[in-house]
């Protein structure tokens, strides 16, 4: 397969703590002043020119945040944040979403850097020729989308797929219907913030019984400093319908960290499936942890209708700070739920990561495959729950959690929680932790590979079970990925 | 913001604070400074609750709500103390009514070359040296059945086997809980076996059906290098009681620890067992099995800490619940950066029979070591249908068919204990709990 | 001067005080040969391959080896594999999750690659390990399964001798490549070796029976005991110790 021979290439061409992300575009921006009180809630809601009911909402949401605590039961230690010293808004000057024409070409030119291609006609040559399926793509720069490809064709299927924002004005009563739903307001002190202060993200809605023609795709760029991203990702798939969502991040090396905290909610009515992949590429810091994303994300699914099903793949490499839960709540009978994780971490990034899947219908199953590789001075810790409620006849649940060490100063932690309420609930759990095996590096190294290479082949055959869930362009992109994190780890 | 409210003090809570607050203020010794910590320790926290991470399934605060007066030791001198458990196997028996050691119900005599028995108030009063290394192992956090027990326990048994002494015959130290009068005992024993001494070390713990009556204990195991200990522990208190258990050990290097758990009685029962691996190149296993029915509620909690290279730990808990009973398991294996080589797996399994039972597994691995191969498991779940169905077609009665597959399931746990006699014991409780089912 | 030259070796299991495990063994293998040591368990014969392709679980305390003049000892393990030194393991490595043909096409490139060569290109890569492994009685859906991972002994030892095949190597050694295999297999795998005889090529066939040299025809026939070489002759050697065995041996070292 040529993409290990790639995999291996990338790694020789690039210099220990290049991340390959990491430029700065400069464009004019327009902020909210600093701060966050009211008043910048008002502001973002302005901009965004919102309906009375979703400002009241949002201000619900501040007012609520105000009486929470940042939660400290993550194996994450960070420096305090401080909230007041944050730009909550920043958009491009130039108006986007009106035609592509009309976008900066500083942006146009990001996005194809990050292999992003946002003209149609480059998404139809370059990502087609690649994987044989055509991705739309929205893309959101700091707090807005900046431009969402493939609409009409989407629309002819009666897909929607827009920014949150523009869903808010144009589908008021679908957002009303679904915003919250899964994620309430009062959820978490993150979770919250961002119910107050999202400024953009992606809309989905996949109408009852169509399957959507082509992968949807978000691309996050964090650009400004000093600025907050709340992409806020809103996604329902109607009875019997079928969507893949793919969602790729990246943003500039910064000195100073960037806080990002994202709300995704999934709705999968009777008979719908939905599957959300993630390649997260954050800046992580440099090798001494400085600067990097703190990325504090909560993302939910609600299997709310009978035989549907949620599937969660990530892939995390980036950030310094990584506390991130995709979780399942299987309420219809006979829904499934799956959450597929890799997760790297390397130099001094933290890494708190893991799944939450709620049994409350009958006959509902659920699978975890979770694969930590720690190396550096990194910590990676999976944390998850499984719970059957009294009612969850029959539920199933099958998990396997493995970790990988590379070095002796990194840490690896497994803690999950598995609770069964109901006797006919059958739940099993292993996890194991290990160190890159000798046995297996020599043997690759007798043949002919480099310790670096060798390493990263046997941590890309560690993590496949994973891989094999992606979409082919998304497994690609995530095998390079896997060599660079764990780049220079190897002494 | 919800900070730190301080909750109003339940009953039970009142009734400790004020027990805690009888003890005399001055005093001197390392000891009294202890219990004085001890003491403003808990009456700083408190009994623990559900948003502790360590109590978060077992909310004592909750279950523990009613206040009990001290357990005095003047009621329990009677022969009819009644110590049932284990009474037919050969061992050396030393019984504990109400924390407090019965020297006529005690088998103190003849004691091996190499043995030492003394009660803690005996040493306590005659300022034995050996005390020095009384509460010599410290929890990482505060643990308040630990720190009441500390504050409380006035007796208990100071155990030590001299370097290379090979005690064949057990020590059993049966708790008793006796009278008619529910109250609290608190009993704390230290047991040092010296290096390369081969000790076997079993407890039981038994008290009337009806009394909801509280039994705290702790005891501390120093296990010398290439020492050889192995610890039997029958818990079957009265169904009404609240056990609260503390094992302590700390294991130097080629020892061998084994542990066996066996408990199937009291209304909420915890046990919490820290272990700190300080001498490279040790054995330790800790096994338990749990039957509970009703509304029991048993939590097993362990903590094993490999600090030092080349140990190896194994956990292995079964559990059977029947009826709306609960069980916790919670196990968590830490290796630090020096402790390469470490070899650690757990394993808890529970076999729910009743429609309503629950069953919490929170098997914990935090790992700062590379070398290593760790791992954990937990599976949860009703009998095999299948396994039931190839039974049931060959003829075996329903209920018959399901005893057999439960007591496969103990069985598997049990067989790992070392000492035949009571190993034997101990499947005969299994055998016993499943009889009384029907 | 040989192509492999191993000159009074000694060594030891690294950072163990105890004894050493090679005690001044010495041989030469020049092109187109094929050597055969033979010896009791515990002789030190799975050493010596471990020793030759560079397992750092063993410290060499006196002597060297040189291959085509070069010192091999001061070679990482990988230069070594560049430079054609083949082990064939006793006990093949599984390695999950990486397919098979990934491994292969890794290997053989980043071989070319250490030797400036230029990269083969994936039709000319599928049709050498079409044409090697059919020799071979390989099954193609063997080469998408991770590398060893479920295979029989026998696939395991075919899939060594594949993997010499499509590396080419210039000194084979092959450890104990009879272990584990009936007489069907031991038939294939040595008619694969036999394949790879070459003028260009040495081999260092490592065994403890007779057996697989019925099959694989050495030049020269080396008995092995308490770390050295103790009789050296042809191949009616292995003949006289598949009848006397090696007890002389074990009291003469005695």
């Amino acid at each position: 397969m040529p993409a290990v021979q790639e995999t291996v290439e990338q790694v020789r061409s690039i210099d220990v703590d290049q991340y390959k992300y990491g430029f700065f575009t400069d464009i004019e921006s327009e902020k909210a002043p600093k701060g966050l009180d009211e008043d910048t809630v008002r502001f973002i809601s302005a901009k965004k020119n919102e309906p009375e009911w979703m400002l009241e909402w949002r201000l619900e949401a501040f007012r609520r945040w105000q009486t929470m605590r940042e939660p400290d039961w993550a194996r994450v230690s960070y420096p305090a944040i401080d909230y007041q010293n944050l730009y909550y808004y920043s958009a491009p000057k130039r108006p986007s979403q009106l035609s592509i024409d009309d976008i900066d070409p500083e942006i146009l030119a990001t996005y194809e850097k990050l292999g992003i291609p946002l003209r149609e006609r480059d998404a139809l040559l370059g990502i087609e020729s690649a994987g044989g399926s055509r991705v739309a793509v929205d893309a959101v720069f700091d707090s807005v989308s900046v431009a969402t490809t493939f609409k009409e064709e989407l629309a002819k299927a009666g897909v929607i797929f827009m920014p949150i924002s523009e869903a808010i004005r144009e589908y008021p009563e679908l957002v009303k219907k679904y915003l919250g739903s899964v994620v309430p307001v009062t959820d978490n002190f993150f979770a919250t913030l961002n119910s107050a202060v999202f400024s953009d993200g992606s809309f989905v809605y996949v109408p009852k019984g169509v399957r959507c023609p082509m992968e949807l795709s978000t691309y996050f760029r964090i650009n400004e400093r000093n600025t907050g991203q709340f992409e806020r990702t809103l996604i329902i798939a109607d009875e019997g319908a079928y969507v893949s969502y793919l969602e790729g991040c990246t943003a500039p090396m910064r000195d100073e960290n960037q806080l990002h905290a994202a709300v995704v909610e999934l709705v999968a009515l009777a008979d719908a499936e939905i599957k959300y992949s993630t390649v997260q590429n954050w800046y992580p810091g440099d090798k001494d942890g400085k600067g990097g994303i703190f990325n504090f994300v909560t993302k939910r699914g609600d299997c709310r209708g009978d035989r549907s099903k949620i599937s969660w793949t990530q892939v995390e490499t980036g950030s310094a700070i990584t506390w991130k839960y995709p979780s399942c709540i299987l309420r219809g009978d006979n829904s499934q739920g799956e959450f597929y994780s890799i997760a790297i971490s390397n130099g001094r990034q933290q890494v708190d990561s893991g799944t939450k899947m709620i049994h409350l219908g009958k006959n509902t199953s659920s699978r975890i495959i979770s694969k930590g590789i720690a190396a550096g001075y990194s910590d990676n810790t999976y944390r998850g729950l499984v719970s059957a409620h009294r009612k969850a006849t029959g539920a199933r649940n099958f998990t396997n959690c493995d970790s990988l060490l590379i070095g002796d100063k990194c840490g690896a932690h497994t803690v999950p929680y598995i609770e069964s309420k109901n006797s006919s609930a059958h739940f099993e759990h292993e996890a194991t932790t290990s160190k890159i095996s000798e046995d297996q590096l020599f043997y690759c190294r007798q043949r002919g590979l480099d310790p670096e290479e060798a390493t990263a082949l046997i941590v890309n055959g560690f993590v496949k079970d994973v891989l094999q869930q992606l979409p082919m362009e998304f497994a690609v992109e995530a095998q390079k990925l896997i060599s660079v994190s764990l780049e220079g780890s190897v002494g | 913001m919800n900070a730190d409210i301080r909750p109003i003090r339940t009953p039970a809570e009142q009734a400790l604070v004020s027990a805690l607050g009888s003890l005399p203020e001055t005093g001197g010794g390392r000891l009294a400074d202890l219990r004085r910590a001890s003491a403003r320790a808990f009456v700083e926290n408190g009994l623990p609750h559900r948003r502790v991470e360590e109590w978060k399934y077992t909310d004592l605060r909750n279950l523990m709500r009613e206040a009990v007066p001290l357990a005095s030791p003047a009621t329990v001198a009677r022969a009819d103390a009644g110590a049932r458990l284990l009474n037919g196997a050969d061992l050396r028996r030393i019984v504990v009514a109400n924390g407090a050691v019965v020297r006529e119900l005690s088998d103190l005599d003849g004691l091996e070359e190499g043995l030492s028995i003394a009660t803690l108030a005996d040493a306590l009063a005659s300022g034995d040296a050996v005390l020095g290394q009384l509460g010599g192992i410290v929890p990482a956090r505060y643990d308040a059945a630990l720190a009441l027990n500390t504050a409380l326990a006035s007796d208990g048994l100071v155990i030590t086997v001299a370097p290379g002494a090979q005690i064949e015959r057990p020590v059993h130290v049966a708790h008793v809980f006796a009278g008619d009068i529910a109250a609290a005992s608190f009993a704390r024993s230290l047991v040092i076996v010296g290096a390369g001494a081969h000790f076997t070390y079993a407890e039981s713990f038994e008290g009337p059906e009806g009394l909801a009556y509280q039994a705290n204990v702790a005891t501390e195991f120093v296990v010398g290098d290439e020492a050889h200990l192995d610890v039997v522990r029958l818990q079957e208190e009265g169904a009404a009681a609240i056990h609260l258990a503390t094992l302590l050990f700390d294991v130097g290097r080629k020892a061998q620890l084994h542990t066996f758990g066996f408990s199937s009685g009291a209304a909420v029962a915890r046990t919490s067992l820290y272990a700190t691996l300080s001498g490279a190149d040790s054995h330790v296993a800790f096994n338990g099995a749990v039957l509970v029915k009703d509304r029991q509620h048993v939590d097993s909690t362990l903590f094993v800490d490999h600090t030092v290279p080349g140990c190896e730990s194994r956990e292995l808990f079964k559990h059977v619940l029947d009826d709306n009973s609960r069980a916790v398991f919670q196990g968590k294996i830490v290796v630090r950066q020096a402790a390469q080589k470490t070899d650690g797996r757990m394993m808890s399994r529970a076999l729910l029979l009743g429609d309503d039972a629950e069953m919490d597994n929170k098997p914990e691995l935090e790992i700062f070591a590379d070398d290593v191969a760790c791992g954990h498991g937990a599976t949860c779940g009703a009998i095999d249908e299948d396994l039931l169905f190839y039974l049931r077609a060959r003829g075996i009665p329903l209920k018959e068919a399901q005893s057999l597959l439960v007591q496969a399931f103990v069985g598997e746990a049990i067989e790992l204990v070392e000492n035949d006699v009571l190993r034997e014991a101990l499947v005969e409780r299994a055998e016993g709990w499943l009889r009384a089912r029907g | 001067m040989a192509m492999l030259e191993i000159d009074n070796l000694h060594a030891k299991i690294d950072g163990d005080e105890g004894k050493e495990i090679l005690k001044g063994l010495s041989l030469k293998v020049n092109p187109g040969e094929v050597h055969a040591i033979m010896g009791p368990n515990g002789s030190g014969k799975s050493t010596l391959s471990y020793i030759l392709a560079g397992k750092e679980d063993y410290e060499v305390t006196d002597g060297s080896v040189t291959l085509d003049g070069e010192d091999l000892l001061e070679m990482e393990i990988d230069e070594r594999a560049a430079k054609g030194v083949f082990l064939a393991f006793q006990y093949p490595i599984e390695v999950p999750g990486v397919a098979t043909m990934t491994f292969l096409r890794a290997a053989l490139n980043a071989q070319r690659k250490k030797r400036g060569e230029a990269e083969i290109s994936t039709p000319d890569f599928l049709r050498l390990v079409k044409a090697k492994s059919g020799a071979l009685g390989i099954n193609p859906d063997m080469l998408k399964r991770g590398v060893n991972v479920g295979f029989s002994g026998g696939e395991k030892k075919r899939m060594e001798i594949l993997q010499m095949a499509i590396l080419e190597p210039k000194i084979c050694i092959l450890d104990e490549t009879d272990s584990g295999l009936d007489i069907d297999a031991l038939k294939v795998v040595s008619e694969g070796v036999n394949a790879l005889r070459s003028p260009d090529r040495g081999m260092i066939v490592i065994t403890h029976y007779q057996r697989l040299l019925n099959h694989i025809v050495p030049d020269f026939v080396h008995v092995m005991n308490k770390g050295r070489i103790v009789r050296s002759g042809g191949k009616e050697l292995a003949l006289e110790l598949e009848a006397n065995g090696y007890a002389e041996y074990q009291q003469d070292a005695a």
